[in-house]
């Protein structure tokens, strides 16, 4: 039910904003990852066999907790809505941060020092390391600037 | 080899499982009609739906429909996930505990009460005992010579399926059962066992696949077979740990909200706005 803004009682929390819209920001971009380049285009195994057992492994841990926080940051983007307390450009700014994080964690980690697995096979992969990794860099960008707005205005 | 496994629990065994199904679909019911909760309102109507619909997944998966229909690797994992995931789920959100601790006479409720907080009871439903025996409880199935065991023992196969449901139920349990323990542990420790036991399910899940038809040892099945049920595996995880995190933050913000609303309500009266500690889980 959502109440009216009663700023002297429910100030809005800028930085939980951020940090809840951002853990929606990191499950999103993961779950674009899984459906579209997994599922859809098949660019991207379930698993490629040279992938080895500790990149397996922390694939998996990273996968499950992709989940939890989609739905955390779901409910506690609810919570501030309840409570009146959600800062929008601040969210805004979250979920930008969080989705390039990830994507530039999946570029960098993921492919190359993991080597869990490549963007897509039989192909040369440098322009799609660099646009991968570009995207990730426009959304870090995007994130920041309205992170930094969200400091200075109302919100 | 896949026939006998194809049989699910046989027809005296799941028509048993039936029977049982039915007994305690009666009970909760009558229980429910009788019973009023704490605030004086009937027992809810979502409770008792997910109660019924937790029983019929699980009499569905060990029914010949799924045995026969499907049988094979692929007729297992659809036991596997609805008995050890899907069935529990529900049935833990139709809180039958609550339901009998509400409905019993006192001296009885006292009894189960003390049972409840017990300290085996307490050790064996915490988060890290349940995940451990649920997802502990696949790897030595399909690790060990126990999955070839459970092609050729009908009792064996049994024993594993009841083991399933029951695991699953405690492991749910111990993450969004409805009824507070003492002892249980706080919500970070909770998401953690949940993310845990989700990637080693998940690992698991891979490992079967990449490894067919070699895993699990003396399975007899066809490597297509395997992959199926191994991504079926996997994805099925991501859906269950997806509900049960799902049930877990819906508590915690209703939870805030309760809070919220106390909170506002002790200012109003010009009291302290006390964090008024309600017994129940901590956030």
């Amino acid at each position: 039910m959502p109440r009216p803004r009663d700023a002297s009682r429910t100030p809005v929390d800028r930085r939980r904003s951020m940090l809840v819209a951002a853990a929606v920001g990191v499950g999103l971009m993961a779950a674009v990852d899984e459906i579209v380049f997994h599922q859809l285009l098949g660019w991207h195994h379930f698993y490629d066999r040279s992938t080895s057992q500790v990149a397996l492994a922390s694939d998996g841990v990273l996968h499950a907790v992709e989940l939890v926080l989609l739905v955390a940051g779901f409910f506690g983007l609810s919570d501030l809505r309840r409570r009146a307390a959600l800062g929008r450009t601040a969210a805004w700014a979250g979920l930008l941060l969080g989705a390039g994080g990830f994507q530039l964690f999946d570029g960098v980690v993921d492919h190359k020092v993991l080597r869990v697995h490549q963007i897509r096979y039989g192909v040369d992969l440098v322009p799609y390391d660099v646009a991968w990794i570009g995207a990730a860099v426009l959304l870090l960008g995007a994130g920041a600037v309205l992170a930094a707005r969200s400091r200075g205005g109302p919100a | 080899m896949s026939h006998a496994h194809g049989a699910a629990a046989g027809p005296p065994g799941w028509l048993l499982a039936a029977a049982l199904a039915a007994v305690a679909v009666v009970l909760y019911l009558r229980a429910a009609r009788g019973v009023r909760t704490g605030t004086g309102r009937p027992w809810g109507a979502r409770r008792t739906w997910a109660f019924l619909a937790g029983v019929a997944a699980a009499v569905v998966a060990v029914s010949p429909l799924v045995g026969d229909a499907t049988g094979g690797a692929r007729g297992h994992m659809v036991q596997h996930v609805v008995l050890g995931m899907a069935a529990p789920l529900a049935l833990v959100l139709g809180a039958p505990v609550t339901l009998a601790l509400t409905s019993l006479p006192v001296a009885a409720r006292r009894r189960a009460v003390r049972a409840l907080a017990s300290a085996p009871v307490q050790v064996l439903a915490h988060p890290v005992t349940a995940g451990l025996l649920h997802v502990g409880g696949l790897y030595a199935l399909y690790l060990t010579p126990l999955y070839a065991l459970t092609l050729r023992s009908p009792a064996v196969h049994r024993a594993v399926l009841v083991h399933f449901l029951a695991a699953g139920c405690l492991f749910a349990w111990s993450l969004v059962g409805p009824e507070r323990t003492s002892r249980r542990p706080g919500l970070r420790t909770r998401v953690g066992v949940l993310v845990v036991a989700s990637a080693a399910h998940g690992y698991l899940a891979k490992v079967l696949y990449a490894r067919a038809p070699l895993l699990p040892a003396g399975n007899g099945h066809g490597v297509g077979e395997l992959q199926d049920a191994a991504r079926w595996m996997y994805s099925a995880g991501d859906v269950a740990e997806v509900a049960l995190a799902a049930a877990l933050f819906a508590a915690w913000h209703r939870r805030r909200r309760r809070t919220s609303v106390r909170r506002v309500t002790a200012q109003a009266a010009g009291h302290p706005a006390a964090e008024c500690s309600t017994g129940t889980t901590s956030a």
